[in-house]
Parts: C-alpha cells; structure tokens; sequence
C-alpha cells in the first residue's frame, strides 16, 4: 500500500536485489542456514508510533459505536454498540484466518491476495519490505486488521434499527471476505491493479470509505425505510453520546492517516497536520450551511461535518499541503451537506444515520480532490495533481473511484439478496416496533426506574 | 369531564396516539412507566423478553375529554393497543371535577379543547 512507502522498498528491494545476487551462486555450496538474510532492521520509533497507531484507529470503531448510538432511538442504542463490538470481534478473526493474506498475500493475477498468509502463516516480526520495511510484518498486519474493522462497521450506519443481527452477522462476513479484502488488494496489495495505474490512495479512501458508502447505499435501499420514516421519527436519542463518538472518532483518526506514513517521519506529521485542518474546515462550513439554510447551527451538524472532512481528507492526507486541507475541508462540509439535506429526501431512501451521505459522498470527493490538491513537494512519492500540473492524476482517480463505486454498489446489493434469501435481513414489524435491544438481544440500555 | 389514565404495551403508543388523533383528541400526556398486573412479578415473558426485576415496562397515556369524547377515546386506544395477549393493559376512566386553561383561565369543558 501507500504510495510513500516507494523509496523505503526501492531502497530495500536494491539492497535484496543485490544481495541475492550473491546468494544464488553460495546456495548451491554451503547450507541454506549459512547464507540467511540479514534480517531487515527494526526501527525502534517507527514501530512505536504504529503501535500507538494501531491502537488509535481500534478506538475509532468503539467511538463510532457511540457516535452512531447517540443518533438512534432509546430502544435501538444497544444493538448499534453490539453490531460495532461484535464486528471487532468478528472481523479480527476473519482477518487472521485468512483475510489479511486475501487482501495482502502474494498477488494472484492482480485481483486477489494468495492464501499463503493465512493463519499468519509468513507473518513474523521481522518486516516485509514490500509494505513497511522497519516494522516487524506483524505490526504492520495489525495496523491494516484496524482498517479491516472500522470499515464495515461504517455501514452499519444504512441499516440501522431494522437489521436482524444474525443476518448483520453473516453479511458482514461475507461482505469482509468479499468486498473489502479484494478491493483492499487491489489499491494497497502489491501488484493490485488499481495501485498499478498508479492511483493514490493514502488512507482509505476508496478501500474504506467509498466502499462502505456505496454498500451502504445498497443496504438501505434492500431493506428498505424503517416503520414511519421519514414523519414519524423520533430525534437522536443521545447527542452528547455522539459528540462524544464523533470526538473519539478524530482522535483515533490521527492514527489512521498519519499512522499510514507507515513511519515515526515527517510524511506523518504532514498527514497529522492536514488531517486536523481538514476536519475543522469541514466542521465549520457545515455549521454555516446549516446556519443559513435553517437559521440555527447545530451540534450534530457540526460533528457531521467533521467527520466528512476526516473521510474526505483520508486518501489526500499523505499528499496535499496545509491550503489543499483547507478546500479538501470546506468541499467535504458542501457536498455531503447537500447529499444529506436535499438528495436523500428527494429520492426518498432510508440512510438511517448517514453512511452514504457522509461516508460515500466524502469518500468520493476526497479520492477526487487527491488528483486535484496533490503535489510532490509533500510527497516525493506521490504525485502531482491537476493543480500542479498533472491532470493525469485526475483522471487516474476518476478511474479508481468509478470501479471502486461500481463494485461495491452491485456486490453489496447481491450478498444483501442472497443473505435475505438464506434467513431475511429484516425483523419483523413487531420486533422493529419494540426495538433491537429488546428483541435481538434481551437487555435495555437504560431502565426507568433506578 | 371524564380522565382517561391508560396503560399500555409501549410499542402500541404510536398506534393508540395516531387513532386519538383520529378521532380529534389531541390532548395527551404520555409518561415512561414500569409496573405490574396480572403478568405478575415472576421473570415474565414481554414479548419475548424475560426481565430480571418484577415490574414491566408500560406506557401511560393520560388524556381529558368531555363527554362526548369518552367513548371515541376508549375505541382508539382499543383501537391501538389490543394485540389479544396478557399485558395489553388498562384503562381507568375517572370523573374530572375541573379543568382550567392556564393561558386564559377558561374553565371546564371549554378548557379542554
């Protein structure tokens, strides 16, 4: 993955290259164990901030869980916490069985990741030089199991209030294994083909959230509104949780984007400094648009934007200068704003809590403002954008963006077919009425009395 | 002047307040209650659900109306919240001496409307 790590693995590569060229000829006459590789180094402070990072960005999922738990009804607020949690759960598992060498494991044929890596098979503590080349590999499978994560908890988003939770079991299963793992092999792994046409993705901006945006799309489309949307809704049932979940959110964010320099250096300060500029960009123009158009700014609209300029600036953070944060931000705070404030009311869907709008829309416009704000004076690795001189880029973009959307958009509609085919996706009109928390899984988050 | 005082299944609220409607009562207050009938204290099943403690979770909607609207009240909240099993809940009718609109002190059956 990431473009910065180029000069790392070239440096790297050269050394290996030459090293076994030595090799080949010794092989033949003195034991293999003679002739081991050195053992590439182990950066002590590069392995202490992806450490750190790791853990950051495993935060982000159970910030989400509040950010997305505060928005629901009273009655739902434990079944948004438990889908987050149980993802966490699930997808690590998934991740070391086998998911981490589908996204990740030697290329076959551009598509897929080999099953070499599973059960963590080849993945030691010493580093792999095609993706960080001074942590150990483990860390390295660590840091990505985060991503894995957080990003189909992101769709959790669309369904939320109405999906019976064996079913969210099964297709989020599903969906990791086919849907995130390729598409994270195509833009990361090597010899992925979109990383190959040279797109640009820092941080996850197509893999994480264009992907869960626009499967976020499908699932409120499959399964259709909630009883009484959109009149007879209750309003967000805990606001303080969700700032308190947004809060977490950007938080856990400095880990996944300035943790993806892969490296304790400047490229991460620069991806730090422009992911915090981004978010208050985004913020404030949110909360301008919702001051004239509704006369009054609001705290969820505030913390909306936020959160659409932490996705948009995601892919762009490794890339851009402090002033593309800037317009990265204020775009990221105008155009989910306008997804959410007039397209979902007009085509009539139900994105409970706004993972296309947000999460789609930001994704889409930040994979397409890298082509536009990228510039090699951060990133000697990366590229130059449209305003640098290199419309190419833009277009590159463009490419990765439609196929990603294309992708997610159809597979997501077909496993949501198929899983509602094997056992419904839906509860029933009762169970909805009364609740997740009750009916899927027997407790109340708040009682009435003591 | 009659107070009506229901309790009820709390996923039947939307259903009983939308026949209320209906029917052009608008006055309600409704109110988060536990309690207990003939479901009794013992781990009850609520609509599925066995709760640990001996009360149930209800909900109570309380309304005025004048005469006339006594009847079309208890038809709505029927109405909304018989679903035919134990735990449907009650309705209370109770005489109501007074009413007075604070706003413009009007008194009785005018004041409820």
């Amino acid at each position: 993955m990431k473009k910065i790590l180029i000069p790392a693995i070239l440096i790297l590569l050269t050394a290996g290259t030459a090293f076994c060229e030595t090799e080949s000829p010794a092989a033949s006459t003195v034991p293999a164990a003679a002739v081991a590789a050195p053992a590439p180094k182990v950066d002590t402070g590069d392995t202490s901030w992806l450490l750190i990072s790791s853990a950051l960005v495993m935060l982000m999922t159970p910030g989400l869980a509040f950010f997305y738990g505060g928005l629901v009804r009273r009655k739902n607020m434990l079944s948004v916490l438990m889908q987050c949690l149980m993802i966490l759960c699930l997808i690590s598992l998934q991740w070391v069985v086998f998911g981490y060498s589908l996204s990740f494991g030697p290329d076959k044929g551009s598509i897929i990741g080999g099953l070499d890596w599973s059960f963590l098979k080849n993945v030691g503590l010493t580093p792999n030089a095609d993706y960080a080349g001074t942590i150990p590999h483990q860390l390295f499978m660590m840091f990505q199991m985060m991503f894995a994560i957080i990003t189909p908890a992101l769709i959790l988003g669309a369904f939320a209030e109405r999906m019976k939770f064996s079913a969210f079991c099964v297709f989020i299963l599903l969906w990791a294994t086919i849907v995130y793992d390729p598409v994270a092999h195509w833009v990361w792994g090597v010899g992925g083909f979109i990383r190959n046409w040279g797109a640009l993705d820092f941080a996850g901006g197509t893999v994480v959230h264009i992907n869960a945006g626009m499967t976020a799309l499908a699932a409120a489309l499959v399964l259709g509104r909630r009883q009484g949307y959109p009149n007879g809704m209750s309003p967000p049932h805990n606001l303080p949780f969700a700032i308190l979940g947004a809060s977490l959110l950007w938080f856990g964010w400095f880990g996944f984007n300035a943790g993806s320099a892969l490296g304790s250096n400047g490229l991460a300060v620069s991806a730090f400094t422009v992911t915090h500029i981004a978010a208050a960009a985004a913020g404030v123009t949110w909360a301008i648009l919702d001051w004239l158009k509704h006369k009054k700014p609001t705290t969820l609209g505030l913390i909306t934007g936020m959160v659409a300029g932490l996705v948009a600036i995601t892919p762009a953070s490794g890339f851009v200068d402090p002033m593309g944060a800037i317009w990265i931000g204020i775009g990221a705070g105008v155009l989910p704003w306008l997804a959410v404030t007039y397209a979902k009311n007009v085509l009539g869907y139900d994105d409970t809590l706004d993972a296309f709008g947000v999460h789609g829309i930001g994704g889409i416009w930040g994979a397409i403002a890298t082509g536009i704000w990228a510039t090699k004076a951060v990133n000697p690795a990366g590229n130059d954008g449209l305003l640098y001189g290199n419309p190419m880029l833009l277009w590159i973009q463009i490419k990765a963006v439609l196929v990603t959307v294309v992708y997610s958009f159809v597979v997501g509609i077909v496993l949501l077919k198929v899983v509602n085919v094997l056992m419904k996706l839906r509860v029933n009109e009762h169970d909805e009425r009364v609740g997740l928390d009750l009916t899927q899984h027997r407790e109340a988050a708040y009682t009435i009395i003591d | 002047m009659k107070y009506i005082i229901a309790v009820i299944q709390p996923d039947r609220l939307d259903e009983v307040l939308k026949r209320l409607t209906e029917k052009e009562i608008h006055l309600v207050t409704v109110s988060n209650v536990v309690g207990r009938g003939r479901q009794k204290g013992i781990a009850e099943v609520y609509r599925g659900h066995k709760e640990q403690g001996s009360l149930l979770r209800k909900v109570q909607i309380e309304t005025a109306v004048n005469e006339a609207f006594v009847e079309p009240a208890i038809e709505a909240i029927i109405g909304g919240a018989r679903t035919g099993q134990i735990g449907d809940g009650k309705i209370f009718v109770l005489d109501l001496p007074e009413c007075i609109r604070i706003r413009t002190g009007e008194r009785g059956g005018e004041a409820i409307g």
